[in-house]
């Protein structure tokens, strides 16, 4: 293994004995990267930002918040009045958690239409998938601290579906709840959980990033590193492309926490959590509405919990439902295309979850329209991902990154 | 990647350079110190902890000889209406023999009242001497049980491994019998 290059005594010394410069050169210095990563690749470290931001956020909300139901709302509330900048820290820690599902859902997206999940990057994916579902749950619980209404009745109802599966059911939720109904053990250990979670996503997070760093990224023509000239070290060409994306993403994500605090929230969960009257209208955070909308779309309570479950596992097994060998979707026609169908159906599923089943959308009932999109939801996957990589027609693959590279450089200059 | 002309040192404008460097380094660090701030003084005490950073006292309720402790920022104060041997005691002392030197007339505002910090100098402890029939140490003031510390009727540390006399909280006379602390 190459060693540091510094000349600096004490960071040989410490190096000799602990290789952290020499890491350090060889993950984020000097680390191989592909040339033509585009602007699509800047949110793996995003996300990784507002992870170490939620986490910095969260441990200096929870040295004023009181994980009890009967001052859990108040203290929320002191923090934002009375605490210095509690105001901020709870609007960044919350518009934070939209702003790290709107990266991941990038960050997927992503993966899926460059095929970055494909061999031999299965793995990879699959951990990132791990790390979505950890996040789920941070957030769901997170929800729930507030002890509002809509935190009271989102629990309830999410911890209720576990009260599908047949005979054990009861039993679960009442063990999850440590009681009868949502209540003082329950706000108790969802803070502990809340908590303890994001310290377990970093260390998923590390190992997806080990996975990654073994075959390293993909890159936009979905080809494998073939020669040193298809690389670039990662420092200063990505951590300088890395930084501008972030400033530009900091703008956005700092209207919210300005001028817009409460876009992602509900009015409702201003109002405190009462166990005796539930709000009209029930409604999850954005980032989950599309499962939601498969939850509701079957008129049979465990069908459409394990249908639900479903839509999230079935990302592990993409890379094996995917038989195509071409990974990027600009050599795949007819993949692109339905790429595109897959994520405004998940956007279209994100609407229905919006709204009651019973509101109308074309003279046609929510309910109807949440049938559809949940069975096109689940054939892409099913049906069109292995059939396509069978019968689709792929256009040829670039030879190497490098001349893909110096053919547009050139197209340029001219 | 001998490819790339940026890996090579033909051709960098090394002041330049070092401008970008230096420059973009003290942004990033003032950048970084002004986003720590809020998060540093979010655990400072916050305003609802402040208000309550003040207590009213009515004194008229203490008779001659008697004291009371009131809660003050989490801290007992103790308020002791002294007797007139209590005052002469605490005056006749010579300023020079103490160990923290300081006189009665710095330690109080009206004689008969002493108004003072019921913790302990030494490692915080709350000395007895407060309640009617509480031992008062050897000089009839307050006596620290867990180190044995001995103060006087003008909480001055006289005996014992406590450095300093018991502190003195800001405080002001609102009327005859009244008084504000902090």
């Amino acid at each position: 293994m190459k060693r540091t290059q510094s000349s600096n005594r004490l960071v040989q010394w410490i190096d000799d004995r602990l290789p952290i410069f020499t890491y350090a050169d060889h993950n984020v210095i000097a680390y191989p990267t592909p040339k033509n990563l585009n602007y699509w690749w800047n949110y793996g470290s995003l996300a990784g930002i507002i992870l170490v931001i939620m986490l910095v956020t969260g441990i200096f909300l929870a040295m004023n918040y009181q994980p009890h139901a009967d001052v859990a709302f108040a203290s929320v509330e002191r923090i934002v009045r009375d605490v210095n900048y509690g105001w901020l820290l709870r609007y960044l820690h919350t518009n934070g958690a939209s702003m790290f599902f709107i990266v991941v859902y990038i960050h997927m997206f992503r993966g899926m239409y460059y095929g970055s999940y494909k061999a031999p990057r299965e793995l990879l994916w699959m951990i990132g998938v791990t790390i979505y579902l950890i996040m789920m749950a941070t957030a769901f619980m997170g929800y729930v601290l507030p002890w509002g209404q809509m935190s009271f009745w989102g629990a309830t109802v999410i911890t209720n579906l576990f009260s599908a599966f047949p005979w054990v059911g009861d039993y679960i939720v009442t063990w999850i709840w440590g009681g009868f109904s949502v209540d003082v053990p329950t706000i108790n250990r969802f803070f502990v959980w809340h908590y303890l979670l994001p310290m377990v996503l970093v260390m998923v997070v590390v190992i997806h990033l080990w996975a990654l760093h073994v075959h390293k990224s993909n890159n936009p023509l979905g080809i494998d590193i073939k020669t040193p000239q298809d690389m670039m070290p990662f420092h200063p060409f990505y951590t300088i492309k890395d930084l501008f994306g972030l400033g530009l993403f900091m703008i956005f994500f700092m209207y919210f926490v300005f001028f817009n605090p409460n876009f992602f929230g509900e009015p409702e969960n201003y109002i405190p959590a009462n166990p005796m009257v539930t709000p009209p209208h029930i409604v999850p955070e954005w980032y989950f509405l599309p499962f939601y909308a498969i939850l509701r779309a079957v008129e049979s309570k465990l069908g459409g919990v394990l249908l639900m479950f479903a839509g999230v596992l079935i990302l592990y097994v993409l890379p094996w439902l995917d038989t195509s060998k071409v990974r990027s979707a600009t050599y795949r026609p007819i993949y692109k295309q339905m790429f595109w169908i897959f994520f405004l159906n998940c956007i279209f599923l994100g609407y229905i979850g919006f709204h009651a089943p019973t509101d109308l959308l074309l003279g046609m009932e929510m309910l109807y329209w949440g049938q559809i999109a949940t069975a096109y939801y689940f054939a892409h996957f099913l049906i069109l991902m292995p059939l396509l990589g069978k019968f689709e027609k792929t256009k040829p693959l670039p030879n190497s990154i490098f001349e893909e590279v110096s053919k547009k450089c050139r197209a340029k200059e001219d | 990647m001998t490819d790339n002309p940026t890996n090579t040192a033909e051709g960098v404008d090394a002041p330049r350079r070092d401008f970008l460097l230096i420059s973009t380094t003290t942004l990033g660090v003032a950048g970084v110190a002004m986003a720590a701030w809020p998060f540093i003084h979010s655990i400072n005490p916050a305003k609802d902890v402040l208000a309550l950073a003040s207590t009213e006292v009515d004194l008229s309720a203490i008779e001659e000889g008697m004291a009371i402790t009131v809660l003050w920022r989490g801290k007992p104060v103790f308020i002791r209406h002294r007797t007139a041997e209590e005052i002469k005691a605490a005056e006749d002392v010579d300023v020079a023999d103490l160990r923290d030197p300081q006189s009665d007339a710095d330690r109080v505002q009206k004689p008969q009242w002493l108004v003072a910090i019921g913790v302990c100098t030494h490692l915080g402890c709350i000395p007895a001497g407060q309640a009617i029939g509480d031992v008062k140490g050897e000089y009839d003031g307050w006596y620290c049980p867990c180190h044995g510390s001995h103060y006087d009727t003008s909480g001055r540390i006289r005996k014992g491994p406590a450095p300093f006399n018991l502190p003195i909280p800001p405080y002001t006379f609102t009327e005859e019998s009244m008084i504000v602390i902090g």
